[in-house]
């Protein structure tokens, strides 16, 4: 008990701003590229034993704003901060912080060994020290036979590590790693998060990973920056992201979500009502939102957040359901996901959980079915 | 790798003749794949190994006034053929100093002078390979564009830089410097070797280097190596093919250069090119001239094959 309280104080300390003083400090960062503005006015603050992802489509500037912590580009203005350290000025060779890189970048002429002891040889450790270091990492990442081979003999998911335990080698405060699965397979993938998750545990190591699949972010990460054009849209955990959608492109870069428009109706401190032509209903959101009566916005809902019915379900405060009719089923085992025209010719998304064995009372195409939601499942966006 | 053809597609369509002709030839053992080898052998064949044959022949002769000036290999003598073999060029070779000091000096100049090359091709192949895309085509061209005049209007021009009253001289009298003896010396050699030769270097090395993944310079800044470190332990192992391919071609040929030491040179620079030319033109002794080249051959062919050896162990991959 008392253990998951510490646990509760310990890692999460970006939920107390106040009496934590972060590790990594972005301050007001922007990078340019001649006339291409790459990062734009980004402050992130980033916690000791995080692992911090920076969630992006390509070109959003995540792999910037990395080197840029890594030391291979400088800020065009705006400072780092590393463990209280001002980093802008200093070379990448002088940082207390390794990058794995996507391309894993493995010395093609050296060793496994060779290769991790690489950073070591660097810092001129005594060759005893270096050799044991060597072992203890290649038992890290389970390649204890494999450290005379040349990287061009080893499959994709060895190198990956190779490449991780070369990061580690120097213990660094801070690992940067850029699209660290990219490479891999989807069942590698999976098979190497976890593992990835275990050793960042147990070595306590912040993390900063670079990624562009949003499962892999939600898997890794203790929190989550989104990233679009240069800018940070959204910084939070993975369940906040999901749930809790700042804006709309949050809303739609994660997951999949139903966005319709909608005019405030009723503004009260307790609850919401959105008219929605689209939707061809109203939305009962019952908690208050920061609106104005008559403004026009979006309300975003999650395809596994609402319900399909044949007959109309009795809602509160005459609102949040729709019919239509199923125009698309795609059975996907664990769940079947339904696209239902409605009358607008609006489609909503509509995921079902596959409870029932092969069931034969399904709903099926061309049926009129009736949507339903709970009156705080959606979110409403102003943005 | 084995190629198997989708049953589903139609093989390719033939035009009839060729059909004929192929099958023909087949049954000979003739198939497309032995012409298309026969052509490089055969060019190989009778504009490379068979004249050297000839000189080959022409070593084991003695010299004799007449033509050829040369004593004959197979001589019929009462109805039986006979073949004389003298090795006593070969053996002169290794008997007088003058052939062996002009190969030992030969080596030494192209080494030397290789070494230099090297040097400055460098980090002219670096800046290239490292310069922005619009820019590296550019680079490049400049680098051949010296191909692109007579070889010896070039050396000719360098002569009027390096001579008495030369460019240089001229520029250093106007600050009332005495005027520095440049020509026909090991210097004006060693200029001309390195200006000429120059590109032979850039080109392989240039194509190691552009080859190199940038983001291993990065992890090894990423590692803490400084960037002297970084091209000691990474940009230079990894374009030792490139180091090693440049050499060759700047190394080997100089060891036979003979327009440059004759028109630079003085008369105390020894290599074996000119050795070869006076024994061919001034003295007319083609057997022994004959013998300088084989000897000339296995000089060079030793280093290739050695660094060969050495390229095929740094490039496994």
């Amino acid at each position: 008990m008392k253990k998951s309280q510490q646990l509760a104080v310990d890692t999460r300390p970006w939920r107390d701003p106040g009496s934590n003083k972060p590790f990594v400090r972005i301050k007001n960062v922007t990078k340019k590229f001649g006339d291409v503005l790459a990062v734009h006015d980004v402050s992130l603050d980033i916690y000791r034993s995080e692992l911090f992802c920076l969630l992006g489509g390509s070109g959003s500037g995540k792999s910037t704003l990395l080197r840029m912590l890594a030391g291979f580009e400088r800020p065009t203005s705006g400072t780092i901060e590393i463990d209280g350290q001002d980093m802008t000025d200093v070379p990448p060779y002088n940082r207390p912080v390794n990058m794995m890189f996507q391309s894993y970048a493995l010395f093609p002429h050296m060793s496994v060994e060779q290769n991790i002891a690489y950073g070591l040889k660097r810092d001129h450790l005594p060759k005893g020290e270096i050799n044991d270091r060597v072992a203890e990492l290649l038992s890290l990442v389970k390649l204890q036979d494999y450290g005379r081979r040349k990287p061009h003999q080893l499959s994709g998911g060895q190198r990956q590590r190779v490449a991780l335990a070369r990061a580690l080698a120097k213990r660094p405060k801070l690992l940067l790693l850029d699209e660290p699965l990219g490479a891999l397979d989807k069942k590698l993938r999976e098979e190497t998060q976890f593992e990835l998750v275990k050793i960042q545990e147990q070595l306590g190591v912040t993390f900063i990973v670079v990624t562009h699949d949003q499962e892999e972010a939600m898997t890794l990460a203790t929190r989550i920056g989104v990233m679009n054009l240069g800018e940070i849209a959204m910084i939070g955990e993975p369940t906040d992201i999901y749930e809790f959608p700042n804006s709309r492109f949050v809303a739609s870069f994660i997951g999949s979500a139903n966005m319709v428009e909608g005019v405030v109706t009723e503004d009260e401190p307790g609850h919401v009502r959105i008219r929605s032509s689209e939707l061809g209903c109203d939305i009962y959101v019952a908690h208050g939102v920061d609106c104005a009566p008559d403004q026009h916005l979006w309300w975003a809902i999650r395809p596994e957040k609402m319900v399909l019915s044949r007959e109309k379900p009795q809602t509160a405060h005459d609102a949040n359901v729709t019919s239509g009719v199923v125009e698309e089923i795609a059975y996907l085992g664990d769940i079947s996901l339904y696209q239902v025209a409605l009358d607008s010719g609006k489609r909503l998304r509509v995921s079902q959980t596959n409870s029932v064995r092969g069931n034969p009372d399904a709903i099926t195409w061309e049926e009129k079915v009736y949507v339903s939601w709970g009156d705080s499942a959606g979110s409403v966006l102003t943005v | 790798m084995t190629i198997t053809r989708d049953p589903t597609i139609p093989p390719p369509r033939r035009l009839k003749p060729w059909n004929a002709v192929e099958r023909s030839l087949a049954k000979v053992g003739i198939s497309g794949r032995v012409l298309v080898l026969a052509a490089p052998v055969l060019w190989l064949l009778v504009f490379f190994l068979v004249p050297l044959a000839v000189v080959f022949g022409i070593s084991l002769t003695t010299k004799q006034f007449g033509r050829p000036p040369y004593s004959a290999l197979l001589s019929t003598e009462e109805g039986t053929v006979q073949l004389t073999l003298h090795l006593s060029n070969y053996v002169r070779l290794f008997t007088d100093n003058l052939y062996v000091a002009a190969y030992l000096s030969s080596i030494r100049i192209a080494a030397i002078a290789t070494i230099f090359t090297l040097i400055i091709g460098y980090p002219m192949a670096y800046a290239i390979a490292r310069a922005p895309d619009r820019w590296r085509n550019i680079l490049l061209m400049l680098v051949v564009l010296p191909f692109f005049t007579s070889f010896l209007l070039r050396v000719y021009a360098l002569i009027g830089f390096m001579r008495g009253n030369g460019v240089i001289n001229q520029f250093l009298g106007l600050f009332g410097i005495e005027p520095i003896v440049m020509m026909q010396t090991d210097f004006a050699v060693y200029v001309g070797i390195i200006y000429t030769y120059l590109p032979f270097m850039i080109l392989p090395l240039y194509t190691t280097l552009v080859k190199l993944d940038v983001s291993l310079f990065e992890a090894s800044a990423d590692l803490g190596a400084r960037p002297l470190r970084t091209f000691l332990s990474v940009t230079l192992p990894l374009s030792m093919p490139g180091v090693i391919a440049g050499s060759m071609l700047v190394f080997i040929p100089a060891i036979g250069e003979f327009v440059i030491p004759s028109l630079l040179g003085g008369p105390s620079t020894l290599m074996i090119g000119r050795v070869l030319w006076d024994e061919f033109f001034t003295n007319t002794n083609w057997p022994r001239a004959a013998a300088v080249a084989m000897a000339m051959l296995v000089v060079v062919v030793v280093p290739i094959m050695l660094l060969q050896r050495a390229q095929s162990s740094v490039v496994e991959k």
